[in-house]
């Protein structure tokens, strides 16, 4: 047997160049322009959201004073009023459709986590549900008008605060199920089955054991809900429609800020286009606190 | 050496406890009630389409096909035809898509990328993420008092410059095409970001230690490594976004014009389903609600189609690592 030794040619396979790093390489020239690119798209990214934050705080903050809130809109032509109805209407609504959304998105939630994680029937409703929450805001209005507002289903009433508040109902729904469901599943199992240990039933684990346990995910995702649902103006503008007036009840027309925006940002009087920044200023206040909040609360559970 | 069984104690240290009927009941009842609310959302679905579809069935019956592609709408003569605001529909949410999909998938590479510190990051995240949460109404608002005015300029510039092409032509007035696609670029920039951010996040990092382990440089590894291990998340995103975007209504009536009349041109004024309904709903009667429910059923059809084929591409061609 013979073995030849290994040897090595003295010409390299490959030019041996050394390692520095060379700025004119096309390559690098590439990596630095498209660096600088996704800077700039960054940038002008977060413009917008400066640009509409100023002209609302400066444009809306010119008005702001006490009687703001405490006054009715003048009528076309005058000058001074408040927004004191639609204030109290975005409430009133946002505060109807949290009572039905919340009790039927935590219940639904319940079911998707704690009884049927992975069955058939827990898909085909977590696939309704992602379609539903895809549904424009404007169709649960055409919905909302349609099997209510048109048949005169509540009390004989046409327009009313119900209505409006079952409109933004629809639109809350998807999101409250998602985070309940979403908080859910992020309880330790541990729990569930400590609980069953010492005797307790399914219905005492879930309320008393897991759902507390998941309370901090699905209120952060119910403070982002309700914050959405006030910013709606699409489903109320033919469900809740617009009062000039306090609001007379929940079966009346109501009038709230995000339609106050809309109907006055339109018309052609100054007093009605500073009224509308005015309470485009409560409403982002109202909403980017409401943001704030939620994150908090989520940040504040964390240890 | 056997010792004998020893024998159950006479008496025993805890007592047997059956679950009471009543117990069991609950128990039952409250599986049945979440069963039911869980069902709610199916329903509620199936009651949307239908509501839609019932209140369409007279405009169907009378205009049909026609409807979809003509383009009057004529309410004294009770003539329908829904071409101008389905068109503008379609025209709006594609552009915008054009502009918004290398602005958000920039954004989101931007932020995470190593470029800048994590607090800078976490503060540009958190700010694309208020921005979708400032209404629609407001930055409609926005868009006719601030937006409008200042890229008028750029409006004509463009139309000066391709006055000969029927999509320029026409001096800008005001309200019209172009600002809708502009502020329905800032109305879906936050959802495409949001994803994407989220899908480049979750690419393993030996991917990208792989690409750097073969020389390559930053963005050679994420042209050819991770973006394609993203793309079908961002991909869902952007249909998703697609959706919000034929559906959005509020800042788009408020600055598209709400023309009736087929125009070609970006800065003339145009129309879209949801902002037709929107503006005439509310005064509405007899056939003209009828043919806007056909009008509001074409949209749901539209964003129904999309939002399911971003669910199954989520689902899909998610890949598993």
């Amino acid at each position: 047997m013979n073995y030849s030794p290994i040897t090595y040619s003295n010409t390299p396979l490959f030019e041996r160049r050394p390692l520095t790093y060379n700025p004119n390489l096309f390559r690098n020239r590439f990596n630095q322009f498209c660096t600088s690119l996704a800077g700039l798209f960054a940038a002008m990214a977060v413009l917008p959201l400066f640009l509409v934050l100023i002209y609302v705080l400066v444009q809306g903050g010119k008005l702001l004073s006490f009687q703001l809130f405490t006054q009715l809109p003048p009528a076309p032509g005058l000058e001074g009023g408040g927004i004191g109805n639609a204030i109290l209407g975005t409430v009133v609504v946002t505060l109807v459709a949290s009572l039905i959304s919340i009790p039927i998105g935590v219940g639904g939630g319940i079911f998707l986590s704690e009884y049927s994680r992975n069955g058939w029937f827990a898909s085909a409703v977590r696939f309704a549900n992602d379609v539903l929450s895809g549904v424009p805001s404007i169709i649960s209005g055409v919905f909302v008008y349609g099997i209510i507002v048109a048949t005169r289903a509540i009390g004989g009433q046409s327009y009313s605060a119900l209505a409006g508040g079952i409109a933004l109902s629809v639109l809350m729904l998807p999101t409250v199920i998602k985070t309940t469901d979403e908080g859910l599943k992020l309880v330790p199992q541990e729990l569930r089955w400590g609980a069953y240990g010492v005797g307790a039933s399914k219905v005492v684990t879930i309320l008393r054991i897991t759902l507390p346990a998941a309370f901090t995910p699905i209120a952060t995702g119910v403070v982002l809900a309700i914050a959405r649902a006030a910013g709606e103006t699409a489903p109320l503008i033919f469900t809740a429609l617009f009062s000039p007036f306090w609001p007379e009840g929940v079966l009346n027309p109501i009038a709230t800020m995000s339609v106050l925006i809309f109907n006055f940002a339109i018309m052609p009087y100054e007093a009605q286009n500073e009224l509308a920044w005015a309470a485009s200023f409560v409403l982002v206040i109202m909403i980017l606190g409401a943001n704030l909040l939620a994150r908090w609360i989520s940040k504040a559970a964390q240890p | 050496m056997t010792s004998a069984p020893t024998s159950p104690p006479a008496t025993a240290d805890f007592s047997l406890r059956r679950r009471p009927a009543s117990e069991k009941l609950l128990d039952q009842g409250f599986h049945y009630l979440t069963l039911a609310l869980a069902s709610f959302v199916g329903l509620l679905l199936l009651a949307i389409v239908l509501t839609v579809f019932h209140g369409a069935r007279e405009a169907i019956a009378t205009f049909g096909a026609r409807f979809i592609t003509t383009s009057s709408w004529d309410p004294v003569n009770n003539q329908y035809g829904a071409f101008v605001a389905i068109y503008g529909t379609l025209v709006t949410a594609f552009l915008s898509l054009l502009i918004a999909v290398p602005l958000g998938i920039g954004t989101a590479i931007f932020i995470t990328e190593d470029l800048i510190p994590t607090q800078l990051r976490n503060l540009i995240g958190l700010m694309v993420e208020l921005l979708a949460a400032i209404p629609s109404v407001v930055l409609g608002l926005w868009a006719i008092f601030v937006m409008e005015p200042a890229i008028r300029p750029a409006l004509n510039l463009l139309h000066t410059l391709f006055w000969w092409s029927p999509f320029f032509a026409g001096e800008p007035q005001g309200p019209g095409m172009a600002p809708a696609i502009l502020i329905l670029v800032v109305m879906i920039l936050p959802i495409i970001t949001a994803i994407s951010r989220d899908a480049l996040n979750q690419v393993p990092v030996e991917l990208r230690q792989g690409a750097y382990g073969v020389g390559t440089t930053r963005w050679g590894a994420l042209m050819n490594i991770i973006l394609p291990a993203a793309i079908s998340a961002i991909t869902g995103g952007i249909m998703l976004a697609l959706g919000r975007a034929m559906g959005e209504t509020m800042a788009v009536t408020m600055i598209i014009g709400n023309s009736l009349n087929f125009d070609l041109s970006l800065l003339a004024p145009g129309n879209t389903i949801a902002s037709m309904l929107a503006n005439q709903f509310g005064e509405a009667d007899g056939i003209q609600v009828s043919a806007l429910m056909f009008a509001a059923l074409i949209l749901m059809i539209l964003t129904l189609v999309v939002n399911i084929i971003a669910q199954w591409i989520v689902r899909r061609l998610s890949l598993k690592y």
